[in-house]
C-alpha cells in the first residue's frame, strides 16, 4: 500500500524518513560492492520490468485479477541488497511521475515495502532455497512480503491517528491476507516459467552463515512470539497502536468493499493491533537478523 | 500513457522549466511541509495552498486544467478514507486527508512536470540520495517507457486469445499471465546485456561519468525565496487557524 | 595510406554456452575505405562475428585490427578503433537525453565536458540532428534513433564502422537518408544486413554467412544471384 502526503502525522513521517535514510544508505553500499557500476543500468531495465509486470492481469477467478508486486521475484533474481535498490527506485519513480505514494512519506513507503518487504521476502528463501522447501520458501517469502508491507503501514496509520475501525481493520486485513497468497503464488508461477527459459535466473543465495542465520531467525520468531503474549498481557503500551481503531459501530453498516458481507465477528481491534504490532516488530527483527548474520558470516569468511 | 505526458511536459520552456532543479526540489519540500504540518486545513489555508501552486502552473505554461485534474488521481484513495473517518465522528481529519493528499500530489506534479526526471534524480543525489539509487532512478525511467509499450502489447495480445467464456480456462490463463511476465523479463534481461555490450563498445571504464549540475543563480534564489514565502506565510498566516 | 588491412580475423570460432557452435572458422579481412556486406539468413552467425571483431565476445582465432592485436591489454584501444552500431537502438542510446548519449564515448575517454558537447553538437549535425539534443531518445522514431545512435558512435572519430542491421524499422525515404549519409563517411565499413539494395547500394564486396561459416565472397550483385538473397529470383 502506498500511502499518500497528508495521511502521516509529522512526527510519524519524519520517524520513518529517519529510520529509512540509514536504511536505504547502508543497503546501496551493499549493493555497490556486489554489483558492477556497468550493471546500473540492468538495475533499471529489471525496476521498468517490475514496473511492467505490475500491468499483466493474473485472473483468479470471479471476474477479480491480481497483480505482481515484485519484492520477492526481484529478491530472489537479484539478491536482497539490490532488490531493495530497485524496488527504492519504483517507489520514487511511483511518488514522482505517478503520484502513487507521497514524497514525504516516501520514507514509509520505501521502508515498508523495499527493506522490511524485501527483507522478508529473502529470509525464507535464503534458509531453505535448495531441494523440496524451496518453491514453499518463494511463496512464504512473497506472502510475507505483502503482510509485512501492509501491517507497518496500518501500523504508521493508525499511529498517525487516522481512524480505522473494526471491522475496516477486519477487512482491510482479510484483503491484505488474500493479496498475500496471490502474491505468493504469482510469484511462485513466474519463477517457474522463468527457470524453464534458463536455470540460472534465479540465485541460489550465498550460503555462507545458514547456521547462524537460521539460529537468529528462530530467536527472532520467539521473540515475536513471547513478545505478542507479554503484550496481550499489558495492553497499555499498545493501546495508542489500537487507539484509533476503537470507534467503529456507524461505519460498520455503511462502509462497502469488493467482500461486502464479509465480517470478522470477535475480531478485536486489540487483538489486530497487537497482532500488527507482534509482525512488524518480527518484520524489523528479522531484517536486522539478516544484517547481523550477513555481518557475522563476513566476519568468519574474511 | 500518463508518463509519456508528464515527460513530453517536462521537456518544455517556462520561468518554472528553466529554474535550477535543486531550488525546486527545496521549494517543494517547504510546500510539502507546510501542507503536512498544517493542522485541519481550512478552507482558507485550502484556498491559499491552492493559490500559490496555481500561480506555479500559470508561471509553468502548462494545461491548469490538465495538471489539476492528473493530481486528482489520488482522490478515490483519500475520499475513502476521509468517508471512514468522517463516519467515525473525526470530520475535521476527513477535510484534511483529502485537502492534503490532494495538494501534496499536485505540488509533486507541478514540479515533476517542469523538470526532465533525470535532473530532478541528479538534484536528489546532490542533496543526499545515494547515487546508485539515482542512477537507477534514471535507467528505470529511460526503460519504463519501452518495457510498458511491451507489456502493453501483451495484456492486448493475451486479451485476444483468451477463451470467451468466464470462468473457463481461468488457470490457462493465469498461467499464460505467468509466462507473459516470464517472457517480459526475458526480453529485459536481453535489453540488459545489449545496453552493456553497447556501453562496453563505447569505452566505458567503469564508472559513469559525473554530470555536474549547474550552479543555483540570482533567479533561481529568488524563486526559491518566492515560493518558500509564499507557502510559509499561507501556514502560518491562515493555516493555523 | 598502407596496404594493411584494418582487420584481418583468422579462424575465428565462438560456441555457446549449451556447445553450439556459433562460428566454425571464419577468416575474414576488411582493406582500408571498403564497405563489406555481410549477408545470411538469421542465426548464421554475423553478429557473432562482429561482436567478437571489438571484443565484447571472446572466442577462439585471432583478430587484428588496424595492426594491433586484439587482446585483454588492446581491448580499450580496438575498442577506440571500432564504432559500431548495433540493432537494436533502444540498447544503444542508453543515456537520458540525446546530447548526452552522443557525448558518453567521449566523456568516458576522458575528454573535457565542454569539448565533448561541442563534439557531440558536431555529430548530430553531421547525421542532420542538430536540434534533438535536448530530447528524449523515447521520443524519436526508428530512423531518428538510428541516426543518433550513429552520431554517438562518430563523435569517437572511429576508423571502421560496423552497423548491425541497419535497415531494421527504416522507412524507404529513411533507407535512402541512411544510404546517403553511410555514402559520405570515409570510415571502412562492414554492414550486416539483410537488405540486398542496401547492401549493393554500399558495399564493393559481400560475403555469405550460413551456419557460422562463410561460404560465399565476391560482388554484392554476384552473391545476392548465387544463394538467391534477394525477394525477387526465384
Amino acid at each position: 500500500m502506498h500511502i499518500p502526503d497528508g495521511f502521516l502525522s509529522t512526527p510519524v513521517w519524519a520517524a520513518m524518513n529517519l529510520a529509512a535514510a540509514p536504511s536505504v544508505a547502508y543497503l546501496a553500499r551493499r549493493a555497490q560492492r556486489e554489483i558492477e557500476e556497468s550493471r546500473i543500468p540492468a538495475l533499471g531495465v529489471m525496476g521498468a520490468f517490475v514496473f511492467a509486470a505490475q500491468m499483466i492481469n493474473f485472473p483468479v477467478g470471479l471476474g477479480t485479477s491480481g497483480h505482481l508486486l515484485g519484492s520477492a521475484l526481484l529478491a530472489v533474481t537479484l539478491g536482497p541488497a539490490a532488490a531493495s535498490i530497485v524496488m527504492t527506485a519504483i517507489l520514487v519513480v511511483q511518488a514522482l511521475v505517478f503520484q502513487d505514494g507521497g514524497v514525504l512519506a516516501l520514507g514509509a513507503n520505501v521502508f515498508n515495502m523495499a527493506v522490511a518487504g524485501v527483507a522478508a521476502a529473502y529470509l525464507p528463501y535464503r534458509l531453505w532455497s535448495s531441494g523440496k522447501l524451496r518453491n514453499p520458501a518463494i511463496f512464504l517469502g512473497a506472502f510475507l512480503s505483502v503482510l509485512a508491507g501492509a501491517v507497518l503501514a496500518v501500523a504508521e496509520l493508525l499511529l498517525s491517528g487516522v481512524r480505522m475501525g473494526q471491522t475496516v481493520l477486519g477487512v482491510s486485513f482479510g484483503l491484505f491476507l488474500v493479496t498475500a497468497v496471490l502474491e505468493g503464488v504469482i510469484t511462485v508461477a513466474v519463477i517457474r516459467s522463468l527457470e524453464a527459459m534458463r536455470p540460472n535466473w534465479v540465485r541460489a543465495p550465498d550460503s555462507s552463515g545458514r547456521l547462524v542465520l537460521g539460529a537468529l531467525a528462530g530467536a527472532a520468531i520467539l521473540l515475536a512470539v513471547v513478545g505478542v503474549l507479554v503484550a496481550s498481557a499489558d495492553p497499555d503500551g499498545l493501546e495508542r497502536l489500537a487507539g484509533g481503531a476503537g470507534i467503529a459501530a456507524r461505519a460498520r453498516n455503511l462502509f462497502t468493499t469488493p467482500l461486502a458481507g464479509y465480517e470478522l465477528r470477535g475480531f478485536g481491534a486489540e487483538w489486530l493491533g497487537k497482532a500488527a504490532a507482534g509482525l512488524a516488530g518480527l518484520v524489523a527483527i528479522a531484517a536486522t537478523t539478516l544484517a547481523l548474520g550477513k555481518l557475522i558470516a563476513r566476519r568468519r569468511g574474511a | 500513457m500518463h508518463h509519456v505526458v508528464i515527460d513530453r511536459w517536462s521537456r518544455g520552456a517556462s520561468p518554472i522549466h528553466a529554474r535550477e532543479p535543486r531550488t525546486k526540489l527545496v521549494a517543494l519540500a517547504v510546500f510539502l511541509i507546510s501542507v503536512a504540518t498544517t493542522p485541519g486545513v481550512s478552507p482558507l489555508a485550502g484556498a491559499g495552498y491552492l493559490g500559490v501552486l496555481i500561480a506555479g502552473i500559470a508561471l509553468s505554461r502548462l494545461p491548469l486544467g490538465g495538471v489539476l485534474a492528473r493530481a486528482a488521481v489520488v482522490l478515490p484513495f483519500s475520499a475513502a478514507f476521509a468517508a471512514l473517518n468522517w463516519l467515525a465522528g473525526d470530520p475535521g481529519r476527513a477535510v484534511a486527508l483529502v485537502a492534503k493528499s490532494y495538494l501534496s500530489a499536485a505540488a509533486v506534479l507541478l514540479v515533476v512536470a517542469t523538470t526532465p526526471l533525470e535532473q530532478f534524480a541528479r538534484a536528489m543525489e546532490s542533496l543526499g540520495t545515494p547515487r546508485l539509487i539515482a542512477l537507477v532512478v534514471q535507467f528505470l525511467y529511460r526503460y519504463l517507457f519501452v518495457v510498458s509499450e511491451q507489456a502493453q502489447h501483451m495484456r492486448v495480445a493475451a486479451a485476444c486469445r483468451a477463451p470467451r467464456v468466464p470462468g473457463a480456462g481461468g488457470g490457462l490463463r493465469f498461467r499464460a499471465a505467468a509466462g507473459a511476465v516470464g517472457v517480459l523479463f526475458a526480453r529485459s534481461y536481453a535489453r540488459a546485456e545489449g545496453i552493456h555490450r553497447a556501453m562496453l563498445a563505447r569505452g566505458f571504464e567503469g564508472r559513469f561519468p559525473a554530470v555536474a549540475l549547474a550552479r543555483p543563480r540570482l533567479p533561481d534564489f529568488l524563486f526559491l525565496l518566492l515560493a518558500a514565502a509564499l507557502s510559509l506565510a499561507v501556514r502560518i498566516g491562515v493555516g493555523s487557524a | 595510406m598502407s596496404l594493411e588491412p584494418v582487420i584481418d580475423a583468422r579462424g575465428l570460432r565462438y560456441r555457446y554456452d549449451d556447445g553450439t557452435l556459433a562460428l566454425d572458422g571464419i577468416d575474414f579481412r576488411l582493406d582500408p575505405g571498403e564497405t563489406v556486406a555481410l549477408l545470411g539468413p538469421n542465426g548464421s552467425g554475423k553478429t557473432t562475428f562482429v561482436l567478437m571483431l571489438n571484443g565484447l565476445l571472446a572466442g577462439e582465432g585471432e583478430i587484428s585490427v588496424c595492426g594491433m592485436r586484439l587482446e585483454r591489454r588492446s581491448q580499450t584501444a580496438v575498442r577506440r578503433k571500432i564504432g559500431m552500431v548495433f540493432q537494436d537502438s533502444d540498447e544503444q542510446l542508453f543515456m537520458p537525453t540525446v546530447l548526452e548519449d552522443v557525448a558518453f564515448g567521449l566523456l568516458n575517454q576522458g575528454a573535457g565536458r565542454e569539448r565533448a558537447i561541442e563534439a557531440a553538437l558536431g555529430a548530430l549535425e553531421q547525421v542532420g540532428m542538430r536540434d534533438a539534443g535536448r530530447k528524449a531518445p523515447y521520443h524519436l522514431s526508428a530512423g531518428e534513433k538510428r541516426r543518433v545512435a550513429l552520431a554517438g558512435v562518430l563523435v569517437m572519430s572511429p576508423e571502421i564502422l560496423i552497423l548491425d542491421e541497419p535497415t531494421t524499422y527504416l522507412d524507404p525515404p529513411g533507407q535512402r537518408e541512411l544510404i546517403h549519409l553511410l555514402k559520405g563517411l570515409p570510415q571502412a565499413k562492414i554492414l550486416v544486413t539483410h537488405d540486398s539494395s542496401f547492401a549493393s547500394a554500399l558495399a564493393q564486396r559481400a560475403v555469405f554467412f550460413v551456419k557460422g561459416r562463410l561460404v560465399g565472397e565476391g560482388p554484392v550483385d554476384e552473391i545476392v544471384r548465387r544463394f538467391s538473397w534477394d525477394g525477387r529470383s526465384g
